[in-house]
């Protein structure tokens, strides 16, 4: 774990600050109709294969028609959490004064309720990014994602554990703020309080379910099981994704993880600095940039987390520039190397560390 | 489109029952009207621009198709127009012009374009049949009262006519056999608006009777002259002072109106609006903060709102304080602030911001 003013001297952790604000300032002066088109038009298409995909699992008993329709609704819910519902809750659209974009009324098409993700996910992730102790998206208080966490017998079951999530994603994320492992240690919500989000995800978890596993079933009639088989897999597959894409972020090879000691009282400056070394970025198309909802350029999400994320491989240049610029690292590699790394260290933080070697002289 | 007829309204039954509900959370049914049938939509009025019509070279009438959900309005109260200028809801306030018992499925307002103005400007030069603007109630206590009374007097200036013609609409249309007298004031004979209109009630109506007032140098046969003085009322008989009055135009017109009217004994009431204009930045450190649903009121002492709303004793929600998670956006009902991030100072009108950031530019009202 290198340490920021191992990297920069602070005059230059506060220079890349200014040049990080100057590149926000020039996207926030050009936002216009042109982003409002383009997220309009994803949500269009969002509609569009949902209720095609929907249509289609009705007509399911035909093997083709049953593969179209799970491929669409998969790709409808892939949107609709990654471009768009992630996108909108983080504001990135909030300055179009279009209710349907704000990120205060817009709610996802997942079990997770919008307001809960809000916070763990705005606040305390994007606030507190690879903080380890503090983000709780550093293994979701069930992984050992970092050398930090003090191993036990527990972490045995790592590679276990994180299929499981990812196979349940919208799940873990959803009772991610309940944080149970807090249960009884310092920072506990207290009960209270852990009632009051239960019943709120449950409550939102009765729609979704009702929805997916219980009306458009009972509408399809004879066909029910086929319909019901198709939203689940359609389920299953955006849960694999996102756990896929999410975890590339912050858990391949070369990124840095942070204590809460050194990131005391941080500056502007430091704190870009700090999201730029937690973040990793994955190469691909423009299309696998739309359905991972930009999160490939997870750089430049963390150093501008409202600016609408389409804009971000616009401005991936710039950034890249100025960290060749400063020395910094832009950690950048394909969705092979990214994720195979991850799932390297998911199985390597399962075992206890070896003792660290003396390192040779 | 007609869209009273029995299918059209079982659909809507069906659009808004709770299995359409359910099968449709957690967007919501409207979110998928808004691609596959627009004007089914109801959580949002939306109207249309169904005609246009130049009223003089800067001010245009446009009529506008009644929304879903409208709820009718008193003669002289206002609504809010909102359009999509690059990307952003922009909104503003318009009086009604029409009449208030007008049953043709349409509205009316009359925008003079401002020099510079955003929305005046896009409604004057580009609305035409077709263009979408959302619109809210209609709503202000400055209206005709309901119990009608035996004369009214109607005064205005400029574009604010525009309310003092729906009162008159609604009056002749109604057939109200009291007396009209209406004083307008004007630049010139160009910029007159309604100019025919009122020539042809005039002369349908004996009881109406208007008086109009040019403000520029040239005195014109016929008509009043120069700013509001009492004289310009001495034609309108003793009968009017027991008439209520109602006045709508610039800030001097209106505080001329209210000086002769409270120095006059006449038991009469003047009612009177005026169109607000933006307010200017004042001073640092002399503003005045309002946490308009805490009631609570504090000087500014020129740190970030979210610093001053605590310090006021409220606990506001907030996550990173440094502009990032927007935990803690709130509206700012009116009023100007700064960005204390990039030093941007915004427009006056009602908008979301983020208080852990932002800093007061002159009187503000936020709702915390
Ligand atoms: C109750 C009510 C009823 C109204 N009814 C009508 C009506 O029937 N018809 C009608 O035409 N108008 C009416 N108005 C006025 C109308 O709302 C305004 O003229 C309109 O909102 C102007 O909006 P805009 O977007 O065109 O101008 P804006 O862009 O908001 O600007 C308005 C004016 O202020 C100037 N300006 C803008 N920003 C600043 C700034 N920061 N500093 C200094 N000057 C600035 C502009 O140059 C322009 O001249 C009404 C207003 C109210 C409150
Ligand atoms: S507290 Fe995070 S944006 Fe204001």
């Amino acid at each position: 774990m290198s340490t920021i003013n191992d990297l920069l001297s602070p005059e230059d952790v506060e220079a890349f600050g200014r040049d990080m604000d100057a590149i926000r300032q020039e996207v926030l002066d050009d936002l216009g109709q042109r982003d409002v088109d383009y997220i309009r038009d994803i949500i269009r298409k969002q509609r569009g294969l949902e209720i095609t995909g929907r249509a289609l699992l009705f007509a399911g008993i035909l093997p083709p028609a049953w593969l179209a329709g799970t491929a669409c609704l998969s790709l409808s819910k892939i949107l609709d959490n990654m471009e768009i519902g992630h996108n909108i809750m983080h504001g990135q659209y909030d300055w179009t004064g279009d209710p349907a974009l704000a990120s205060e009324n817009f709610d996802w098409d997942n079990t997770s309720p919008a307001s809960q993700w809000k916070h763990s996910h705005n606040y305390l992730h994007h606030t507190h990014t690879n903080i380890v102790g503090k983000d709780r998206d550093v293994g979701y208080g069930i992984l050992r994602m970092s050398e930090e966490q003090r191993w036990n017998p527990y972490y045995l079951g790592n590679p276990l554990y994180a299929f499981l999530l990812a196979a349940l994603f919208q799940w873990g994320v959803a009772v991610h703020d309940l944080e149970v492992d807090r249960i009884g240690k310092p920072g506990d919500m207290g009960a209270k309080e852990r009632k009051r989000r239960a019943l709120e995800i449950a409550d939102k978890a009765k729609g979704q379910v009702t929805k997916d596993y219980v009306l458009f079933p009972l509408l399809a009639g004879p066909f029910a099981p086929l319909v019901l088989g198709g939203n689940l897999a359609a389920n299953l597959a955006r849960n694999f994704w996102s756990f896929t894409i999410i975890f590339c972020g912050h858990f391949p090879d070369g990124v840095e993880q942070f204590s809460e000691a050194e990131t005391q009282n941080e500056t502007r400056g430091q704190w870009y600095v700090r999201q730029l070394l937690g973040s990793a970025n994955i190469r691909g198309s423009k299309l696998f940039h739309i359905l991972s909802g930009n999160l490939s350029h997870q750089i430049e999400h963390h150093l501008f987390p409202d600016l609408p994320a389409h804009r971000y491989a616009e401005i991936a240049p710039k950034v890249r520039a100025a960290c060749e610029r400063y020395g910094l690292p832009y950690n950048t590699g394909s969705l092979s190397r990214q994720f195979g790394t991850t799932v390297k260290r998911i199985f390597k933080l399962a075992l206890p560390d070896r003792e660290a070697l003396p390192a040779a002289a | 489109m007609n869209l009273n007829t029995t299918p059209s309204r079982t659909l809507d039954n069906l659009l808004r029952s709770r299995l359409v509900a359910a099968l449709t959370a957690p967007h919501g049914v409207d979110r998928y009207l808004d691609w596959l049938a627009p004007e089914r939509v109801t959580d949002e009025m939306r109207s249309r621009v169904l005609a246009r019509r130049m009223e003089t070279a800067d001010c245009v009438t446009l009529t506008l198709a009644v929304p879903r959900g409208w709820r009718g309005h008193s003669a002289g109260q206002h609504l809010t127009v909102s359009v999509e200028l690059d990307g952003r809801r922009q909104t503003r306030c318009f009086s009604i012009a029409s009449a208030d018992n007008s049953r043709n499925g349409e509205l009316e307002i009359t925008v003079k374009a401002q020099p510079d103005g955003q929305v005046s400007r896009f409604l004057v030069d580009a609305a035409r049949p077709g263009t979408t603007v959302v619109l809210s109630d209609a709503s202000g206590a400055f209206r005709l009262p309901d119990i009608r009374p035996a004369g009214v007097l109607l005064i205005s200036g400029g574009s604010g006519i525009t309310p003092v013609m729906s009162m008159l609409r609604s009056l002749v249309n109604e057939g109200y056999e009291g007396e009209i007298r209406l004083l307008h004031y004007a630049r010139s004979s160009e910029d007159l608006i309604f100019a025919d209109e009122l020539d042809e009630l005039t002369q349908q109506h004996s009881n109406l009777t208007v008086y109009r007032a040019f403000t520029s140098d040239d005195a014109v046969d016929g008509e009043l002259h120069g700013r509001f003085k009492p004289a310009h009322l001495q034609d309108f008989g003793p009968a009017h002072n027991d008439w209520p009055a109602f006045a709508c135009g610039p800030q001097p017109l209106i505080e001329a109106l209210q000086s002769y009217w409270s120095a006059q004994a006449a038991g009469s009431r003047l009612d009177f609006e005026y169109f607000q204009p933006p307010r200017a930045a004042a001073a640092d450190g002399q503003s005045v903060l309002q946490f308009v649903r805490s009631q609570v009121t504090a000087d500014d002492d020129g740190r970030s709102l979210l610093d001053q709303a605590e310090a006021a004793g409220l606990k506001p929600a907030y996550g990173c304080r440094m502009g990032i998670c927007r935990s803690c956006t709130c509206r700012k009902t009116s009023g100007r602030v700064r960005n204390l991030l990039t030093g941007r100072i915004s427009q006056d009108g009602a908008e979301d911001i983020q208080p852990c950031i932002t800093a007061p530019a002159s009187d503000v009202s936020v709702e915390l």
